[in-house]
């Protein structure tokens, strides 16, 4: 397998999407810096940005732009020793947009489906609708006479099902990005039985160029990032559901917020995430994972039925935050919904909820703080013993919510979705921003 | 010297950038005319008018990249309109501008066309990221160096000259000295209001700075805590002659008198002879004293140009405090500290203070003459009488473009 050689054509389909956008960039720079090795002088790179929007690929570009700015001036060092030998481009400035064009001249936005049929990689990144992408896998795979390989963005869908529906013959992977590609380190790495060992090379050098951390996960729906995720949100609308006749719905659904961000030192609360991520994207990969465990529910009617009223989450597509369980303004929660009149009221309404869960232990560590601590295990251990001893419904609360996820954790590795303890938390630190991971002794 | 100088109403505004709790680059910022206009109206103020000022000196180096504007002598009449017609001269040596400001501003006054000069000296550097930043000052080296210097460039000089002093005295020693370099200059800035690191709260500053320099995150002998700061900001200070204080109304207390000036030039087209030392600040500095008729052992009190703490240490070296090689135990034994031997930098210099580049050689003099005439507020230090003298180094790029003055409070 000649990593570069296979590098030379590639497309990716859903490009101008969240996830798309930022493995189209990731990929874009990639390419652009092979092209720079002598060895590669005389290959034309080639990456085809397909998406259904015109509007959108436009957008693409203008965003692209932005982001290789950052990353250029990020790595001026190694641009200075790339434009060594070219004596006409001196200053750091005049380097930086050299390599801007050249990125960007790498990136061809097209509509079409048909410029796939010549690539040897296809990204995938559109939803997560099974049927979607095996449609969009046979059509092309019908089409070209390269054997293309499929990475698959898919954070649910298990891959011998795609594999076997579109007839590929191993010629897919796993390569699941996390939400934003560009900045988190992590990706989930998933080969089916059928995948090809020179896929799975390929992958990998292709995760070291881009400097993520590979977590291997096993082909079970879900795989670790949502498995564990999808289980902690369902773990969190049990909660309001029990706590919900004693305050009401918009109360609980704010005790549980803050428990599961102030308390267990998150950067967001679990309601704050599912909307984040997305009502709709939530159902979708419950919907796909449901069907795969048959001890279990994977279901929210909650989710349901805030689907069908419209309220979805997510962002729109200047990146702010649409509303969900909460209304944000300028990325803050302003509103919070209230289920039994079907609208939103003011945050400043349930936060009376502060009272009842009592004050937050002694010496309580943010997540802020712990995040910029490299040694924070410490920190974290005395934070909850300080929980621990603090009799307050906060605190109680806290402890009920910390066992399930652990459980949730271990259950990961009881079904074998992930190899090890290890995995798990890997995945939630890199993949979550957690501080520390779900498998851990703070509260025995 | 040929006539008496003093200098007088010196003003410095608050030096802005990282570190200043008001700065946030996200935000816009004053430009230059708003720092222009605060250091010159406040100087003018205090000598009583500008219809007192013969002539102005404009400091800057590189207004027409940072901020799109060049022709400078043009700002004098904006500051007063007293100043209309008057005559204007812009001076640039990249960060040794303000020290060629002061110099020629002694020059006119001997000329005798003029017996009060305002000399202001500004830079506005935040407009850019630092990486586009560094193009700019890298014209104060030699653009046939760029190409194959660092995507920092005076990092990169500095971090050169830092590796070579390690390698011929050692480096844990060295590292020390800088360590502590960086720890006087922030609690000296800590001590006045207007200094780039007033709010530097680090209760471990020791600590904070010991970290190892890596040359995957910046330069291979350097932390960024060995670098001055980059900062927008304006000094001025006024220059006049014995006639000029009358006019002005200005008793002597309120002055100091310039010694001695010396200036000292290299080639920009050549690389340092000897990168452990800097030669051409000890030619400058050995001019300032053989004129000044005095003994380094005089000098009082030192404000260095330490763009970077190991340029700080090489000073030392060039001024005669210590040998070459011995710079690093003369810091690390506290004699450069506030209480010390010879107290350098007491608003905190370049690393503390802040280095808006075209003001810091008016700054330094502004330092001066707040120590010599008892007007430092809380940065005040002690003034030993048998070492009366202050001295100034302000240096443009790689120990090129260099002024020495030293200073006594005026009799």
């Amino acid at each position: 397998m000649n990593y570069d050689e296979k590098i030379t054509n590639v497309s990716i389909l859903g490009a101008a999407g969240k996830m798309g956008s930022g493995i189209l960039l990731l990929t874009a720079v990639e390419i652009t810096d092979l092209s720079f090795k002598k060895e590669n002088q005389d290959k034309v790179f080639v990456l085809n940005a397909i998406d259904i929007s015109n509007k959108a690929l436009s957008g693409l570009i203008e965003y692209v732009r932005v982001q290789v700015r950052k990353i250029a001036e990020k790595k001026i060092n190694q641009l200075r020793e790339m434009y060594k030998d070219n004596s006409e481009l001196v200053n750091n400035s005049q380097i930086i947009d050299d390599y801007i064009g050249k990125v960007l001249a790498n990136i061809r936005t097209t509509t079409r489906m048909e410029s796939a049929y010549d690539s040897e990689i296809i990204f995938e990144a559109v939803n997560e609708n099974p049927e979607l992408k095996i449609k969009l896998f046979t059509q092309i795979d019908n089409n070209s006479k390269n054997l293309p390989w499929f990475f698959t963005n898919t954070s649910s869908v298990p891959i011998s099902y795609l594999n076997e529906k579109a007839k590929l013959g191993g010629r897919i992977i796993g390569f699941h990005f996390y939400n934003p590609p560009a900045i988190q380190k992590l990706v989930e790495l998933i080969n089916s039985e059928a995948t090809l060992p020179e896929i799975t090379e390929f992958a990998q050098i292709y995760a070291k160029n881009l400097k993520k951390f590979v977590v291997n996960s096993n082909d079970i729906a879900g795989f670790i990032g949502n498995g564990h995720f999808m289980r902690d949100a369902l773990f969190g609308i049990k909660m309001v559901e029990e706590l919900q006749e004693k305050y009401g719905f918009a109360k609980s659904v704010y005790i549980v917020n803050k428990i599961t961000q102030d308390y267990m030192i998150r950067p967001m609360g679990i309601f704050q995430l599912i909307d984040y991520v997305g009502i709709d994207v939530c159902v979708y990969i419950m919907n796909v994972m449901n069907p795969y465990f048959v001890d279990e529910e994977i279901h929210s009617e909650l989710l349901d039925k805030l689907f069908e009223m419209n309220i979805r989450g997510g962002q729109n597509s200047d990146g702010t935050q649409k509303d969900g369980f909460f209304k944000y303004q300028k990325g803050k929660m302003t509103r919070i919904f209230d289920l039994s009149s079907n609208t939103y009221i003011n945050i400043e309404d349930v936060i009376l909820a502060d009272e009842i869960l009592g004050p937050l232990p002694e010496k309580h560590l943010t997540w802020k703080k712990a995040v910029k601590i490299k040694e924070n295990e410490n920190l974290i251990s005395e934070h909850f013993s300080n929980l621990k001893n603090t009799n307050t419904l906060g605190a109680e609360l806290t402890v009920k919510y910390m066992k399930a996820t652990k459980a949730i954790g271990e259950k990961l590795v009881t079904l074998n979705v992930a190899k090890t303890e290890k995995d798990v938390n890997d995945v939630m630190k890199t993949g979550f921003f957690h501080v520390y991971g779900p498998i851990n002794n703070y509260l025995d | 010297m040929k006539k008496k100088i003093y200098l007088t109403a010196g003003y410095n505004t608050i030096s802005m950038g990282t570190g200043r709790k008001e700065f946030n680059p996200k935000y816009s910022r004053p430009g230059i005319e708003h720092y222009i206009k605060e250091a010159g109206q406040s100087t003018i103020k205090m000598i009583n008018g500008a219809e007192n000022i013969d002539e102005i000196v404009i400091s800057n180096f590189a207004s027409s990249l940072y901020n799109n504007q060049g022709n400078l002598p043009g700002y004098a009449p904006f500051i007063d309109e007293k100043l209309k017609y008057k005559p204007s001269t812009r001076v640039e040596g990249a960060c040794g501008s303000g020290g060629l400001a002061l110099a020629t501003a002694i020059k006119f006054l001997f000329s005798g066309e003029s017996e009060v000069i305002l000399a202001l000296g500004f830079e506005v550097q935040n407009t850019m990221k630092a990486v586009y930043g560094a193009d700019v000052l890298a014209t104060a080296g030699w653009w046939g160096h760029r190409k194959e210097g660092h995507a920092h460039f005076f990092p990169g000089q500095f971090s050169d000259r830092a590796g070579a002093y390690y390698e011929k005295y050692g480096k844990e020693i060295t590292r020390k000295a800088m360590v502590k370099w960086y720890q006087n200059a922030i609690e000296n800035a800590r001590l006045d209001s207007t200094a780039q690191e007033f709010h530097n709260s680090d209760t471990d500053l020791e600590k904070t700075a010991s970290i190892e320099p890596n040359k995957k995150n910046f330069v291979e002998h350097l932390t960024v805590f060995d670098c001055s700061k980059v900062s927008d900001g304006a000094s001025a200070i006024a220059l006049m002659t014995e006639e000029g204080l009358k006019r002005c109304n200005i008793p002597k207390s309120d002055t100091i008198e310039v010694v001695s000036f010396a200036q000292a030039e290299d080639n920009i087209t050549t690389k340092p002879e000897d990168p452990t030392k800097l030669l051409t600040t000890q030619k400058a500095v050995q001019k300032a004293l053989l004129k000044a008729g005095i003994s380094k052992d005089e000098i009082g009190t030192v404000e260095a140009h330490d763009c970077f703490s190991i340029a700080g240490i090489m000073a030392i070296e060039a001024i005669g405090f210590a040998e070459f090689g011995k710079g690093p135990e003369f810091v690390i034994s506290g004699k450069t500290s506030r209480d010390g031997q010879v107290p350098f930098n007491t608003t905190g210099g370049l690393i503390g203070w802040g280095h808006p580049v075209g003001a810091t050689g008016i700054h330094q003099a502004v330092t001066i003459w707040q120590q010599l005439t008892g007007n430092a507020g809380n940065s005040q230090i002690k003034i030993n009488q048998n070492k009366p003298y202050g001295m100034t180094i302000n240096m443009g790029g790689d120990d090129k473009t260099v002024t020495c003055i030293i200073y006594k409070k005026s009799e």
